[in-house]
């Protein structure tokens, strides 16, 4: 997961940080390191505490115990040499809504301090890379959701930051503007960004991020890639699906003979679905039975467990709750 | 909140550069929301309309034209009521997030508050000189010197920069735009009201007639009033600038402290 740079030391680094509000502890120690590079994807539902740590790492917040560092500085003693280093997006940043997509990066530049010309050509270079170069003179508050978050990506990306932190980038996203997005941030990735990225969406921490940490009420629950996560709920699962659900007595019975555990039905849906180990033989296998028994296979395959399976089974509940309106703005 | 040196020279560096910033977005702002605009020139012209035309003959000012004696009063209530924005503003950027995007650069941390007030008084020079622009088709005239001229308005404009500053202590404490406005208006009304901006306070009965006498904006008016028309205005102006200092020693720290405790 180290994938270049120098330095060998993480580039983040949070040592055992507690924050409460009132009653709500937000954060309940919680340590992590960031290498240079990487991303990490901090994943947990709403209330969790991710964006109570973005806020303590940018900045925004001090932590009531422990500490943390960005590249070394102290981000509650030395937070005038953090901010050159970091760029905030997502749900706690915003863009002006009355200023143009130009003005709001010609701003933002301004404000570091870059002097006029070079904030000039970098908000035009901004744009053009966030495909927003025809709505430049447009007052931001005629942009869709999906050009919204790419201005506030972009304003965040001004003084190319060392570490970027986009925190739910893509809440209140409709699919198309997500994939847009994901595209984004890929490209940035690739670029050497070390990024911390918190989501609610299992599937964008599984898309994005080198290695996740999954945080619930305050406390890391879990850490690892996306494929040794998957490992702990059990490894591979073997799912058929039928379009007879007469069928589905006949199909439980094989997969329970072929599979390692006791085979999961689902009538909605017309699948059974079971643990194995050693996946493409007993997948081979399945396959001969149902065909002697005549039975139809709507479909059938190997699948990895979904996150979302593996936080139910890290938690005891699961991950999305309720979809979450995104307010007016990119609040 | 730790402040440290590398703060205290971040904020001498910077801080002219960013404020300027500041209020060049806000001013920018102000121009493109025709509900401000409307706000910053229509209301003010018809208040000096209204009040000159409706209440003029029913408002005995003795010698004096009433036109006269009310211009720099309305000039006094229009900054009063302006000043309800920079509150309104500030409290709209935490909403937004807006404050939390300048919160993670390297900015001045005084340049949000400073900028939206220097937005706010530049706002109010304009209706200012428009309202007396609007006065003297109407009949208003200057019977003083000409510094006293020049000092009215000035006057005027110093008075709503200081109230910016009670704005900003309440926009940056509330947090939001509605609650920011309505807790503005409901002490700003009966402020305005009881004191010499439409009446002169001896028409009003015993009680109220101290309160208002005692008024910050009693005594600016009057010392405007005297200025204008070539009448006695030190006395007034002194207790002016002193009821001014006093509000800004309060509500600046205030101001800035409140914007500091934002989380």
């Amino acid at each position: 997961m180290e994938q270049g740079h120098n330095g060998s030391s993480p580039i983040v680094v949070v040592r055992d940080v507690h924050k409460s509000f009132g009653d709500v502890h937000a954060l309940a120690g919680v340590s992590l390191e960031i290498e240079r590079g990487t991303v990490l994807g901090l994943l947990g539902p709403n209330g969790a505490g991710k964006t109570t740590l973005v806020r303590v790492l940018t900045t925004l917040l001090d932590p009531d115990e422990g500490s943390a560092a960005v590249a070394g500085f102290d981000v509650r003693r030395e937070r005038t040499r953090v901010r050159p280093l970091i760029g905030l997006a997502g749900q706690s940043a915003a863009v002006d809504d009355t200023l143009t997509g130009r003005e709001n990066l010609e701003m933002v530049a301004n404000l570091y301090h870059m002097g006029r010309a070079a904030a000039a050509s970098r908000a035009g270079e901004l744009l053009a890379r966030f495909d927003l170069v025809d709505a430049a003179e447009r007052q931001a508050r005629t942009y869709s959701g999906g050009m919204r978050r790419r201005l506030d990506l972009a304003a965040s990306l001004v003084a190319d930051p060392e570490v970027l932190f986009l925190d739910e980038p893509t809440t209140g996203l409709d699919p198309q503007a997500r994939l847009e997005l994901w595209a984004v941030i890929r490209e940035l990735v690739a670029t050497g960004t070390t990024v911390l990225l918190t989501t609610q969406y299992l599937e964008e921490a599984d898309q994005l991020a080198d290695e996740i940490v999954v945080i619930d009420h305050g406390r890391i629950i879990a850490q690892g890639t996306a494929a040794e996560l998957k490992a702990r709920s059990g490894g591979e699962h073997l799912t058929v699906r039928v379009s007879d659900l007469a069928a589905l007595a006949q199909v439980r019975d094989v997969l329970e003979a072929e599979g390692d555990g006791p085979p999961t039905v689902d009538e909605a849906t017309g699948t059974v679905s079971v643990a194995v180990s050693n996946g493409p033989t007993r997948l081979a296998g399945v396959v001969r039975r149902l065909d002697e028994a005549e039975v139809a296979i709507a479909d059938i395959g190997l699948r990895q467990p979904t996150l979302d399976e593996v936080f139910l089974s890290l938690t005891g509940h699961r991950a999305e709750s309720e979809p979450v309106d995104a307010p007016a703005g990119a609040v | 909140m730790v402040v440290s040196m590398d703060a205290i020279r971040v904020e001498a560096r910077h801080a002219p550069g960013d404020i300027l910033q500041l209020w060049k977005r806000n001013m920018l702002a102000y121009r493109r929301q025709p509900e401000l605009m409307v706000f910053s020139t229509i209301q003010p012209v018809m208040f000096v309309l209204l009040f000159a035309f409706v209440f003029g003959g029913a408002i005995p000012t003795g010698p004096v034209e009433y036109i006269d004696f009310l211009l720099p009063g309305i000039l006094a209530q229009s900054v009063l009521f302006g000043s309800t924005q920079t509150g309104v503003g500030l409290a709209v950027d935490v909403t937004s997030g807006m404050i939390d995007r300048y919160r993670t650069l390297p900015m001045a941390r005084s340049a949000v508050v400073a900028g939206r007030i220097l937005a706010d008084t530049t706002r109010n020079v304009f209706v200012v000189g428009l309202m007396l622009g609007v006065g003297f088709l109407i009949g208003f005239r200057y019977h003083g010197t000409v510094a006293g001229a020049i000092a009215m308005p000035f006057v005027a404009v110093l008075f709503g920069q200081t109230f910016c500053w009670i704005s900003a202590a309440i926009g940056t404490s509330v947090r939001r735009a509605e609650t920011a406005q309505v807790a503005s208006f409901v002490w700003l009304f009966p402020l305005v009201f009881v004191s010499s901006v439409f009446v002169p306070v001896e028409t009003m009965p015993d009680w109220l007639e101290v309160v208002a006498e005692n008024s910050p904006v009693t005594h600016t008016v009057n010392a405007m009033r005297g200025l204008a028309l070539g009448t006695d205005f030190w006395e007034p102006l002194v207790w002016a600038l002193a009821w001014m200092a006093g509000i800004m020693a309060v509500f600046v720290p205030l101001a800035v402290w409140r914007y500091r405790s934002i989380q």
